[in-house]
């Protein structure tokens, strides 16, 4: 916090109740969709596009993303570029079978 | 001595060195969790056969902890903006809500464990429950560390309010962002383990 910004915290408050609702709104979809028993891969795509945006709600405003330094997003490109490298290990492994 | 930029911002990084310094280290969890979540990639594709969360795990209470986990996750976001319009009073009051729905997050995951070690199933059963126990077992770890650096600013740490108000109300943003994360994870936790 720095002493010279000024904002307007009810306006921010009322952003974090939105939020909230909306992350609990996304959660009762997130269990609704897993009683529908999709096809697996179907239902990867749809829990991990669920839990994607529940993150950068979560992420932008709780934690302040929306309107943070360049230095920090910077540090968390950096950290997604070796995030998606681990993500994709377990494909590396898939290419590296031996084939009888 | 004086520690530099824990009330202004770094002129070169434009943010104080605290928080500068929690997001560094929140980048490291990010790979710590992002290798074990690589690993689970890794196990589920490659076994020949994989059970449904929903089949094993108690899906009505992981629901009822990520509902627990998400209203922390405001609490202590509003315990900080109370800082910010000077009510200590409400402060308190969400401050100590975050660390009492803590609490309760981890009581329910003890119930958790309690039912699977009751029938006998603890990681060493398959792969499935090694991964889960691990991935959980490590989450639960770190919402234990969080309630302890929460607890201290609710109690003991509180008295800097009085003495340096704009560093208090710093070191209970950053304090803010680990518990954040510990919610961003379960909120990827929960999907993977117990509805796929």
């Amino acid at each position: 916090m720095d002493q010279t910004q000024t904002i307007d915290f009810k306006k921010h408050v009322r952003t974090y109740i939105a939020v909230f609702v909306a992350l609990m709104a996304l959660t009762v979809v997130t269990v609704a969709v897993s009683y529908l028993h999709l096809p697996i891969t179907a239902a990867v795509v749809v829990a991990l596009i669920i839990a994607g945006v529940k993150g950068s709600l979560v992420a932008s405003y709780f934690m302040h993303l929306i309107s943070e330094r360049k230095l920090i997003y910077w540090t968390l490109a950096l950290t997604f570029i070796f995030f998606l490298a681990l993500m994709l290990l377990p494909l590396g492994s898939e290419s590296d079978k031996i084939v009888n | 001595m004086q520690i530099p930029y824990t009330v202004t911002a770094r002129p070169d990084t434009g943010v104080y060195n605290a928080k500068l310094g929690v997001w560094l280290f929140l980048a490291s969890e990010v790979m710590l969790f992002g290798a074990l979540f690589s690993s689970y990639i890794l196990l589920r594709v490659g076994a020949p056969t994989w059970p449904h969360g929903y089949e094993l795990l108690n899906v009505p209470l992981a629901t009822f902890n990520t509902v627990v986990l998400i209203t922390s996750s405001i609490t202590m976001v509003m315990s900080w903006a109370s800082l910010m319009v000077k009510d200590f009073r409400k402060y308190r009051i969400y401050m100590g809500s975050t660390f009492l729905l803590g609490l309760v997050f981890l009581i329910v995951k003890a119930f958790e464990y309690g039912a699977k070690f009751g029938l006998g199933i603890y990681p060493a059963e398959n792969t499935f429950y090694a991964i889960y126990f691990t991935l959980t077992g490590l989450h639960g770890l770190h919402v234990v560390g969080g309630m302890i650096v929460n607890a201290y600013f609710w109690g003991p740490g509180s008295k800097m309010w009085h003495t340096d108000p704009v560093r208090f109300t710093n070191r209970v943003e950053v304090a803010g962002l680990y518990w954040h994360f510990v919610d961003l994870v379960w909120i990827f936790l929960f999907p993977s383990l117990y509805l796929l």
